[in-house]
């Protein structure tokens, strides 16, 4: 007896599964049963599972009869006039989805011509192997496996269009490019998803070559006119949020321009530029630390007895401002409401980004690389027609990565923009090499895609000819312009009087165990002794007992509180050490500093 | 010649570097005054590489044992498809090394013969002889005869089962032993339960025959005019007293048990060895004396220690060193219960509290002191 479950549960036995799961099959292809539904039989664990509940992963293939796919040449010419639909092939039992449970059961054809008696299905296409941003890339059979594989992961760092309604969100933060174009070559997947509603990349006209060095280890040279034409600009939207919070007792926060005496409250200039309503208006430039939102907020806690005496409010300014290290200009302000029925206010910053020097690149074939180098127009290496490169791509970049679908891309690229017309090279169905080198060839050029070059700065002829092309290019949300960071002095945390972290927090950069260890091992004592005496404090130690002492400024002495000894050694020792001392007496520990005269 | 060099260089240079010197002179036929001007060369290298106080030659060899170490993660693991004995070896196994892992995952042996014995009939004899042979690996089936509540095996070569009889009596006194053709019967009388029965039959099974314990398979193999025998499994102990065996050359992996038997400094030169051999095997090159002073370090006390929590780490003077280290708590409790001092020797506690440390530039003071 054959066990049956449905969805996971056990609901009865057949002793001819076999059958059973046709008939459900056949049922399921005329329509009578749901096409959600997916039957598997295993023979060798002897049972039959049924699922039709949710979070499956499926996909389309085309039935197979008697090793003749079921779907014809009259359905795909009615598919294109519309006089059928998707649905329809699906309610005939032309195509159908498929479950990782009944795939078991399955015999896959990859392509029509492999096709043989006992094949069940046939895949749309073999490009289907591929997930959505491997399916960008074009001529990808032709890359070393990673590399496709990291294509695939930078196409989704990509700033282009992310959503055609972006300007109606209020994003945490987000990135939209300014002068997107669609790929010279692309996959199947752009007309399928609708690439053009929301691209992300530019196609760029870039020579295999080197650059007096600048375009070393994945550097990239770029064209400073090419940048100026707007080519891969972008904006960068954050969105900072107030709130207009209710308190126990009645309390409230007042948004508002703060009154001068307030706890926190940052002088007259730093509101200047709000309105009476405490909010900022559009189109005004704001950098780095400004108020965005003038908000005041009560206390949690009572303040000291006199302040409630004297009848003073408790209450401290909590204004929202821009994160530190960026600027930009109000773009648009949301006023809402929140789920409590709190005032909500979202204000939306826009921030220009211009490609420079540092910011990352990459091409779909996982080649990615750092602008290093921005180069006049007229410095640039400039082909007979007067074709000027926007990008100078290393050779070193390839032999290693054996991207060789770059090559076609690039190859590729150039036909397409000879000939005006799109190259579509999905996987496994590209448009042939000689095919491109036919077509350059007839559009007068070497079959090769190389061409004869011109040095910018002397206008001397290269002795190597260049290989030159047409390439898609994107951006990645890696820009160096919120990257940037360093410190000299700067802010210390409370508890350990040591530099805060981090680059919003205009924190210190840690010299950390291993570096420490390679000042010892170079014997550089002194060194050492500086880079960590950031937080360096000078302690009274009382010679006696060894606890820290007092000083008394009005009797203008030191003495031990403990022991009232007055013989008062400073000595000078890190602060996160005299912290651990206190922590180490708040344990009943008794840490008693012995000090030597040196 | 050579007793103007003894002489005049014997303090200065070692012996070793001496004689060297002295063997170049005499193959290129040098005059006097030229061994001396060559010796005087080398006296300045010597000096020159030679470490000057004040260098911390710890950090030094750690990273320059560590560093290497990192591509090794990257390297080992990734074996597909290498058929073969498993054998610890890379990053695992120079973690075994320096944590001084009482039982090493793989222990092996790699085992010469004597001059009159070094042949391949002698090593292949060898090889059979030592391998352990226990019951079950003499035997091709057993069966339980429940009726007679007897034990049958069915042993492969009929020569070893007067052999077999011998030692499982020597256990079990009271079994009756019936012979037949290739089969042995073992008869039981106080047993009554199948259960028993499969205890007894477990127990008779793993009986030690012959060859020596935990020497688990042996390989022959040739090595120039060597012939050697390698072992997985390990007992120097038992190893070294059989006669046809080189004892001087005979070694294990066994960090620990070349401890026991051969004592503390074959234990050194055996992590030395074996730290070096290990990283060689991965393409490394670490100089010697780093891996020395690491050997050093885990055998200067006169045991094996690990580095670690438990040994050279946790061994530190310093109780601030310990506590940043590992187990915080416990080293402080412990000092402030014996009111502990710590001296501020060492480098951890100093950068610790942020005073120049006594290494490099900050070990040297001014001694002469001088009145106000």
């Amino acid at each position: 007896m054959t066990e049956i479950f449905l969805d996971g549960r056990y609901i009865g036995g057949t002793k001819e599964p076999e059958k059973l799961v046709k008939d459900l099959r056949d049922k399921r292809r005329t329509g009578l049963l749901s096409n959600q539904l997916n039957v598997a039989f295993h023979k060798h664990m002897d049972e039959i599972k049924i699922l039709t509940d949710s979070g499956r992963v499926r996909r389309p293939l085309i039935i197979i009869e008697n090793g003749k796919p079921k779907i014809t040449k009259e359905h795909i010419e009615k598919l294109h006039k519309g006089e059928i639909t998707w649905e329809d092939l699906l309610k005939t039992g032309i195509v159908e989805y498929m479950d990782a449970e009944e795939e078991e059961n399955a015999y896959v054809a990859l392509r029509e011509s492999e096709l043989t008696n006992e094949h069940t299905h046939l895949e749309l296409d073999p490009s289907t192997i591929l997930g959505l941003s491997a399916s960008f890339i074009p001529y990808p059979e032709f890359n070393r496996g990673d590399r496709v594989n990291y294509g695939a992961k930078m196409v989704g760092q990509s700033i282009g269009i992310f959503a055609t309604n972006y300007l109606l969100r209020a994003d945490t933060k987000s990135n939209v490019m300014v002068y997107t174009q669609k790929p010279l070559v692309q996959t199947h997947t752009h007309t399928i998803i609708n690439y053009d509603n929301h691209p992300n990349g530019a196609n760029v006209v870039v020579a295999i070559g080197c650059y007096e060095g600048y375009n070393m280890e994945d550097g990239i040279v770029i064209n400073a006119n090419s940048i100026q034409r707007g080519l891969l600009w972008s904006y960068m939207y954050r969105t900072y949020e107030a709130e207009q919070k209710r308190y126990m007792g009645g309390q409230e926060d007042v948004i508002g321009i703060p009154q001068a005496g307030i706890r926190g409250y940052g002088g007259e200039d730093t509101y200047k530029h709000l309105p009476e309503d405490g909010i900022i208006n559009p189109e005004h430039r704001v950098e780095s630390d400004e108020v965005l939102i003038g908000r005041i907020s009560p206390l949690r806690f009572l303040g000291t007895m006199d302040q409630f005496i004297t009848g003073v409010e408790n209450i401290r300014e909590t204004s929202v401002r821009l994160r530190h290290g960026d600027d930009g200009t109000v773009d648009r302000i949301f006023l809402s409401e929140t789920i409590d029925g709190t005032k909500l206010i979202k204000v939306v910053i826009r921030d220009l980004k211009i490609p420079e020097i540092g910011d990352k690149l990459a091409s779909r074939h996982g080649q990615k690389g750092v602008i290093a180098l921005i180069v006049p127009q007229e410095d640039m290496p400039f082909t007979e027609d007067g074709v000027i490169p926007d990008i100078i791509f290393n050779p070193h970049g390839i032999p290693s990565r054996m991207t060789m679908g770059q090559l076609l891309e690039l190859l590729a690229g150039k036909v397409s923009s000879l000939s005006g017309k799109y190259i579509v090279a999905p996987a496994f169905n590209p448009v042939p090499e000689k095919e491109l080198r036919d077509k350059l060839k007839s559009h007068g050029f070497m079959n090769d895609g190389k061409e004869t070059m011109y040095d910018g700065r002397t206008g001397k002829k290269f002795t190597a000819q260049i290989f030159i092309g047409n390439c898609f290019y994107q951006k990645l949300d890696h820009l160096v312009s919120n990257k940037i960071h360093a410190r000299s002095r700067g802010p210390v945390t409370l508890l350990t009087k040591q530099p805060t972290e981090g680059r919003s927090k205009e924190g210190g950069l840690r010299l950390g165990e291993m570096e420490k260890d390679c000042l010892i091992a170079h014997g550089a004592s002194l060194v050492l002794k500086e880079r960590f005496d950031s937080d360096k404090t000078l302690v009274s130690i009382c010679s006696e007992c060894g606890l820290v002492a007092i000083f008394d400024k009005i009797k203008n002495r030191k003495y031990c509180t403990v022991c009232g000894e007055t013989k008062i050694i400073d000595i000078e020792m890190s602060y996160a050490f005299k912290l651990m001392l206190d922590e180490l007496k708040a344990m009943m520990i008794y840490p008693k500093v012995v000090m030597k005269e040196v | 010649m050579s007793e103007v060099l003894q002489t005049n260089y014997s303090d200065e240079l070692p012996k070793r570097i001496l004689e060297e010197i002295e063997k170049v002179a005499k193959e290129k036929r040098l005059k006097k005054n030229e061994a001396e001007k060559l010796t005087e060369e080398v006296k300045r290298r010597y000096f020159v590489s030679k470490f000057e106080p004040g260098d911390a030659i710890g950090i030094i060899a750690a990273q320059s044992i560590s560093e290497p170490a990192t591509q090794m993660t990257m390297r080992t693991y990734h074996f597909a498809g290498t058929a073969g004995i498993k054998v610890t070896y890379g990053l695992p196994r120079l973690i075994e090394i320096f944590d001084a892992k009482k039982d090493p995952e793989t222990p092996m042996m790699t085992i010469y013969l004597k001059k009159q014995f070094n042949n391949a009939e002698q090593a292949k004899k060898m090889a059979e002889e030592i391998v352990e042979k226990d019951v079950s690996n003499l035997v091709s089936n057993v069966s339980l005869n429940l009726n007679e509540n007897a034990i049958e095996l069915n042993v492969f070569d009929k020569r070893r089962m007067s052999a077999i009889i011998k030692v499982v009596k020597e256990v079990f006194t009271d079994l009756k032993v019936r012979e037949k053709d290739h089969t042995i019967a073992f008869i039981t009388k106080d047993v009554q339960d199948i259960k028993e029965l499969q205890k007894l039959k477990e127990k008779i099974l793993g009986i030690h025959v012959s060859g020596i314990k935990d020497i688990m398979n042996a390989v022959v193999r040739r090595e120039a005019d060597d012939w050697i025998i390698n072992t997985i499994g390990s007992n120097l102990e038992k190893i070294l007293t059989i006669d046809e065996i080189d004892g001087g050359r005979t070694i294990t992996n066994d960090i620990h048990e070349t401890m026991q038997v051969l004592g503390v400094e074959a234990a050194r030169n055996l992590v030395i060895g074996e730290a070096l051999k290990t990283m060689q095997e991965q393409g490394l090159d670490v100089d010697i004396r780093h891996v020395m002073l690491v050997g050093d370090i885990m055998t200067f006390k006169g045991a094996v220690m690990s580095i670690g929590r438990y040994g050279v780490a946790g061994g530190k003077t310093s109780i601030l060193a310990r506590a940043a280290f590992e187990e915080t708590i416990k080293h402080l409790v412990r000092a402030s219960i014996r009111n502990e001092v710590d001296e501020f020797k060492g480098i951890f506690e100093n950068v610790m509290i942020g005073q120049v440390i006594p290494s490099g530039t900050g070990m040297f003071d001014l001694i002469a002191k001088f009145d106000e």
